[in-house]
């Protein structure tokens, strides 16, 4: 890759998290747990923004960076009151600053008029009274300070702002445009290889300059620290120019420095008195927003407790994910490869008490172990899928004009990073079901005795070594009149079926099903509950709906930890050795004859503990053999399967239980009915996962294909 | 040197030749990845039956391919001295079951005919070309047509 479109992508990829940083942090305000460090982390991520767009010339960016920043600006200073329609007004302009950020990465398209009226927004919450467009010039005169109080009062690096000397303007010239810098850099300037001498070399090349050094703060050559920075200057500029144009200068050394920029024009100052010029720099409007950070009051914000939140305890690394998939590959053959070892020892008949036994013991609890960490790399929080959706849930309430709140829990929650990848997309098709669909209109909430205010609740929590999302919504529940009346009309199941009130309510997961009368923009976007509940099941994942009239839906999303290993017991089947994921087993069973009866003229059932359970002959579906073993001349495995329904699973023998590492079949060949994935066995031997629901369902499409039964179509 | 390394790779071509029953074909040796002895496959279900099944490669699961079966000759019986020769097409591995390899040949393009009208149609859309070496005739296999999902689209 072109190294600077390397450094682009690293930008971006900060520039997500500085995102999240941004509305996690607004969202914090607007709770009310908004301290000075969670206004200060908002500030620096709008401006890191700002100025990582700015070194990349994304304008558009910049721009709209900078007016947010200004206001945030004075937020922070706290000349601005965090009021709750100010946060609706950052939240939305976070939400406009991502778009930004997004159509500068993908070379799309920002909404211009939604980004220019934010603009006016800001620049109108940030200082009401004064049109922002009519004065550029928009540095607030830090030398202000050399009359004010608190100008002694060293800032936190250590420096106390230069006094400001009457006579430096003396003779003042007065020319059209005359511009007043006063450029004070911090050690960290000099750190990152910059040099003062170069950039007043480049300001003099705008026009004639006057440079005055200050040396006030050099400190005797024994008490001097070589690094640390001491000197500042005061440049006198003849230019007819922008402002922007001199920041440009600079513009590698924002942040390192404290630089003021003014304009001291005939209008300005008409005797060019440095009396005049002085009144103008004491007495700042107070209302008026500067443009760089370095306010007398902002000063005072940055104390070394918020500096403490710039730099993070834990430091991270970024590493490419084909390198950590590659390592897991790696110990996955790693604790294949010591499983055979182990095994071959066994053969070699050498006695349990033996070095080498025991030393192989240790090699597996290490394995186990370097196995435990390598997933854990992968392990990520669901916080970077939740974090998207409270935008989400702002679109579309403010699109179907209903007032929702967003309640999300467990977002700490850690589940493998594919996992975590895959989430999105479900959970965003939930929630904006739960908003359509689910919560009713403020007037009708109000009719019903309801807060006007709907609330949607995700949350996310460890069960049974699943992970299970819930999006909950408190609206009105599921019309299950309607929903039958539907399903009917679209011919999905008989008109005088008699269904219990869950299957009603998992009809709308069937393929076609769409209550709303017409397509609404924010949920019929093609894409039904039925394709939910396809991507769910891909990953190996369940999806269930329980509704209270009246009380509101909630949608239960469980899935897998990790897709790289599972917990499966070992079978054989017709001497082909087969894997069933544990998630799935309820218990196995030996059964006894007369437990078994035939039903039709291929299937069978089993009778466990009085409730009969169709026999699925898992030899025979996969074509190993026919429809000729009893079941009770080998074990039966009791599965339940993803709508809840049980089935006997035939097998010959168990070898046992052990985690497996998941290795997939489509990579290089494609997907097999019947089988969810492969693994390799101690003995170095490839083993097949099976697919527990299709196994299922395959026997369904044997044996049932004769009679109408719709509701076989969902499963 | 550098010539030719420049007339090697525009003309000539090297080529891998290996046996199944009586008749000789070959691979293009760019697309081999290795050579490996027979090892017991694990059959899949719901599969053709030219895929053996699939093997463990380094930790990768490799389809096998019976090539004698996939056209239409008599399947290979796995012997000690059968080899897979794991080969990339499309992105994907795929391991060939063949009785045995025999040599690198290297051509240039005007030795390949086109295979004449007399094939059957099946062995034709497998096989790229023909040309003869010491009296031998040599198909060269069309990769990139064998692949089971490829037929199973066109299905």
């Amino acid at each position: 890759m072109d190294p600077m479109e390397s450094i682009k992508a690293t930008f971006f990829q900060e520039c997500e998290e500085l995102l999240a940083d941004l509305e996690a942090g607004l969202l914090a305000i607007q709770a009310g747990a908004g301290d000075e460090d969670t206004i200060n982390a908002v500030f620096r991520a709008v401006h890191s923004v700002k100025g990582g767009a700015g070194a990349f010339g994304m304008d558009a960016l910049v721009h709209f960076a900078h007016v947010f920043e200004t206001l945030l600006d004075g937020v922070r200073a706290g000349r601005i009151a965090a009021a709750p329609d100010l946060l609706e007004i950052l939240l939305r302009a976070a939400d406009i600053l991502a778009d930004h950020v997004n159509a500068a990465r993908d070379g799309g398209a920002v909404d211009e008029a939604r980004s220019a009226e934010m603009i006016r927004d800001l620049e109108h919450a940030t200082d009401p009274e004064h049109d922002h467009r009519a004065a550029p010039d928009l540095a607030a005169p830090d030398l202000a300070a050399a009359g004010a109080p608190g100008v002694d009062q060293p800032d936190e690096f250590g420096f106390t702002v230069t006094r400001f000397n009457p006579e430096s303007l003396e003779p003042l010239v007065v020319t059209e445009a005359l511009w007043k810098i006063w450029f004070r850099p911090k050690s960290a300037l000099y750190r990152k290889g910059n040099e003062s001498a170069l950039l007043l070399r480049e300001l003099a090349r705008l026009g004639p300059t006057k440079v005055r050094l200050d040396q006030t703060e050099l400190p005797d050559l024994a008490s001097l620290d070589p690094e640390s920075a001491f000197l500042a200057w005061e440049i006198e500029l003849e230019a007819d120019t922008d402002e922007a144009v001199i920041r440009e200068v600079f513009e590698f050394v924002e942040g390192d420095c404290d630089i003021e920029i003014r304009r001291c024009s005939t209008s300005e100052s008409p005797d060019a008195t440095s009396e005049s010029v002085i009144t103008a720099i004491v007495e700042p409007p107070p209302s008026r927003a500067t443009v760089n950070t370095e306010s007398p009051a902002s000063v005072k914000v940055e104390t070394p407790k918020g500096e403490a939140v710039a730099t993070p305890a834990h430091a991270t690394i970024r590493v490419d994910p084909e390198r950590i998939d590659r390592l897991i590959d790696l110990v996955g053959e790693l604790v294949i490869n010591q499983a055979m070892l182990a095994q071959r020892v066994i053969e070699s008949g050498l006695p349990q008490s033996s070095n080498v036994a025991t030393g192989l013991e240790d090699l597996e609890s290490l394995t186990r172990q370097i196995q435990d960490s390598v997933m854990a790399i992968r392990a990520q929080p669901v916080k970077s899928v939740f974090q998207r959706m409270p935008r989400l849930v702002r679109e579309v309430a403010a699109q179907t004009g209903k007032s929702v709140r967003l309640v999300t829990e467990g977002e700490a929650t850690e589940v493998d990073k594919t996992v975590v990848e895959r989430l999105g997309d479900p959970i965003t098709h939930m929630i904006r079901n739960a908003i359509d669909h689910g919560l009713e209109s403020p007037e009708r909430r109000a009719a019903a005795g309801k807060p006007r205010e709907g609330v949607v609740r995700l949350a996310a929590l460890h069960r049974g070594g699943r992970i299970v999302i819930e999006v909950q919504d408190d609206g009105a529940g599921i019309d299950r009149k309607r929903v039958q009346a539907i399903a009917v009309e679209k011919g999905l199941i008989v008109a005088d079926a008699q269904l219990t009130d869950e299957e009603v309510d998992n009809l709308i997961f069937l393929p076609g099903f769409s209550t709303a009368n017409a397509i609404s923009d924010i949920s019929g976007r093609g894409v039904g509950m039925d394709v939910v509940r396809r991507s769910v099941q891909a990953l190996g994942g369940r999806i269930s709906i329980t509704s209270r009239p009246g009380q509101g839906s909630t949608f239960t999303l469980s899935l897998p930890l990790t897709l790289a290993v599972l917990d499966g017991m070992v079978v054989d089947v017709a001497g082909h050795t087969l894997v069933v994921p544990l998630t799935a087993i309820v218990e196995s069973l030996r059964p006894k004859p007369a437990d078994v009866k035939r039903l039709g003229p291929q299937g069978a059932v089993l009778s466990v503990r009085d409730t009969y359970v169709p026999v699925v002959d898992v030899a025979a579906i996969l074509g190993f053999r026919d429809y000729s073993k009893s079941p009770c001349d080998g074990v039966v495995i009791l599965v339940e399967s993803e709508d809840g329904g049980r089935a006997a699973l035939t097998a010959d023998s168990i070898y046992g239980q052990r985690q497996v590492v998941i290795k997939s079949l489509e990579a290089n060949y494609r997907q097999v009915d019947g089988i969810a994935a492969a693994t390799i066995l101690g003995d170095g031997r490839v083993a097949l996962i099976v697919d527990v629901d299709a196994v299922i369902a395959m026997r369904r499409r044997d044996t049932i294909r004769d009679y109408q039964q719709p509701l076989a179509a969902a499963g | 040197m550098t010539d030719i390394a420049t007339l090697a790779s525009s003309d000539r071509r090297e080529l891998i030749s290996f046996c199944i029953g009586e008749q000789e074909f070959c691979v293009d040796i760019m697309a081999v990845r290795e050579i490996r002895g027979w090892t017991p496959a694990t059959p899949l279900p719901q599969t053709p039956g030219y895929i053996r099944g699939v093997i463990n490669l380094r930790g990768a699961v490799l389809p096998v391919m019976d090539l004698a079966a996939r056209m239409g000759l008599p399947p290979v019986q796995p012997s000690a001295r059968s080899v897979i020769i794991v080969v990339k097409v499309a992105e994907r591995l795929i391991g060939l079951l063949v009785d045995a390899v025999s040599d690198i040949l290297s051509i240039t393009d005007e030795n390949i005919q086109p295979p004449p009208d007399v094939a059957c149609d099946r062995v034709r859309s497998f096989v790229r070309g023909l040309f003869t070496i010491d009296g031998r005739m040599i198909s060269q296999i069309a990769l990139d047509r064998i692949l089971p999902e490829i037929e199973q689209v066109a299905a």
